[in-house]
């Protein structure tokens, strides 16, 4: 997982974008570009539309006037090949507390684990992810019996194996403790030192990466006069 | 193709640790049927009668009473959001999940019926049919089912809209099913019931997975 991704494998255009919510618009004339290496941090009050654009970058809403596109076409229109290179992480971690550790996160990564794709995941990796936030010992306990924040780690061990050259990430540092921050920090370094690149919607300050762009939602619904 | 695997054996892993989940609907069932002799008239000519479409009544509404949870808790912990972020057909997914519910209640239904005829007087000619019948005729009412369950899963309490949408697709499901069950009993051929039950089962299994997946797609565009 050392390799680093190939100089073109991000390439995701918003052009004026428009977006209105329950009669209010959350942002018009929004353009922006992610590429390899990038780092993009959604900030803003709330309210402000974080989530909604994010959704609206992952490709899971429509409900938007504007074009987005993925590598020069329509991001609806390649959307499989686009779901296969870009990891979304939502709000909601989509574990079932019936399900330990393990077996979430084999259902999970299960569109990464079949054998005829580059760069398949292993079984191994999983339990080696679940090593790395430091649910070791805790694999095959229910997740009803784990605390909020080791849920959450559940989900993020998969910023530890998948191969995607673009996170989606949804307040990512919800309920995680120090030591978990930082480890999240981590990942998204070596996710941009990779020529990766990361969308994240945050209140957390991210330090360390100098190709951190913050795109403030509510400084730019000032400037156009939305609010 | 690998995300439905896995949803079908996560769904199945889910069934087996929460037996009440589906438990509850068999017993509906069972107590149907064990109580509706004491309540009418236990005598056996008129219980054997009235045994077919006593059954598919029960095994109809214990299927709707088990409906309502197929898509709610994947809406509502973001399951469903990463069946859609992952690119795969929702299609195949809303077949996949048909199958699976159908796997937790219409198969124990079928397998269970046999008891059922005997506590109802059924006339020993009619159980092939009932078998038969229930065997082919519960998938129909999981495929129909999800749809509705797909429509109403992000609606607070949406059961009571769920059977009132539901329910009139499931009468020619009933009609055929107790029609083929009683022309059972009494000596005569029912094939052509069965064989329209067939037929309502491939139209279901080709065309109902759409529906479900524009009704799960509807659910997330918020």
């Amino acid at each position: 997982m050392s390799t680093s991704f190939a100089p073109d494998s991000v390439d995701l255009i918003a052009r004026s974008l428009y977006c209105e919510r329950d009669d209010r618009v959350l942002f018009q004339h929004l353009d922006l570009h992610v590429s390899n290496g990038h780092l993009l941090q959604l900030a803003g009050p709330n309210g402000a539309g974080k989530t909604t654009l994010l959704r609206l970058l992952a490709g899971l809403n429509r409900d938007y006037d504007g074009e987005l596109l993925w590598k020069g076409e329509s991001l609806h229109k390649v959307y499989s090949e686009y779901a296969h290179d870009r990891l979304y992480l939502g709000h909601l971690a989509a574990i079932k507390r019936a399900l330990s550790p393990i077996e979430n996160l084999r259902w999970l990564m299960s569109p990464w684990m079949s054998e005829d794709r580059d760069h398949a995941v292993s079984e191994d990796q999983l339990w080696g992810a679940l090593d790395q936030v430091k649910l070791a010992g805790y694999e095959e306990t229910p997740c009803q019996q784990l605390s909020a924040g080791q849920q959450r780690r559940v989900g993020l061990a998969r910023l530890a194996i998948v191969p995607t050259p673009l996170w989606i990430l949804d307040e990512p540092f919800t309920a995680l403790d120090v030591d978990g921050v930082r480890w999240l920090e981590e990942q998204i370094q070596r996710q941009v030192g990779r020529n990766g690149a990361v969308v994240i919607t945050s209140h957390h300050a991210l330090q360390n990466i100098p190709t951190l762009v913050r795109l403030d939602l509510g400084a730019l619904a000032e400037q156009e006069g939305l609010l | 193709m690998s995300l439905v695997m896995a949803t079908v054996k996560r769904d199945l892993l889910l069934a087996a640790r929460n037996p009440g989940e589906w438990l509850n609907p068999l017993m509906f069932f069972l107590m149907v049927a064990a109580l509706f002799p004491l309540a009418v008239d236990p005598d056996p000519k008129f219980l054997s009668k009235i045994a077919g479409g006593v059954i598919w009544v029960a095994a109809l509404l214990a299927t709707l009473l088990s409906l309502d949870a197929l898509y709610k808790a994947d809406v509502e912990d973001g399951s469903l959001e990463q069946w859609l972020a992952s690119g795969e057909s929702l299609y195949v997914l809303a077949l996949g999940k048909a199958l699976v519910h159908w796997i937790a209640s219409g198969l124990p239904l079928t397998l269970m019926s046999p008891l059922l005829g005997l506590m109802m007087a059924l006339p020993d000619d009619a159980f092939p049919a009932l078998l038969l019948s229930l065997g082919v005729g519960t998938p129909v009412l999981s495929l129909l089912g999800a749809v509705g369950a797909a429509l109403t899963a992000g609606v607070r309490s949406g059961g009571l809209l769920l059977s009132l949408l539901i329910l009139p697709l499931y009468i020619p499901v009933l009609i055929f099913a107790a029609s083929a069950v009683y022309h059972a009993g009494i000596g005569m051929s029912y094939n052509g019931q069965i064989g329209f039950l067939g037929a309502m089962l491939a139209l279901a299994a080709c065309l109902t997975p759409f529906a479900s997946a524009a009704a799960l797609k509807l659910n997330l565009s918020r």
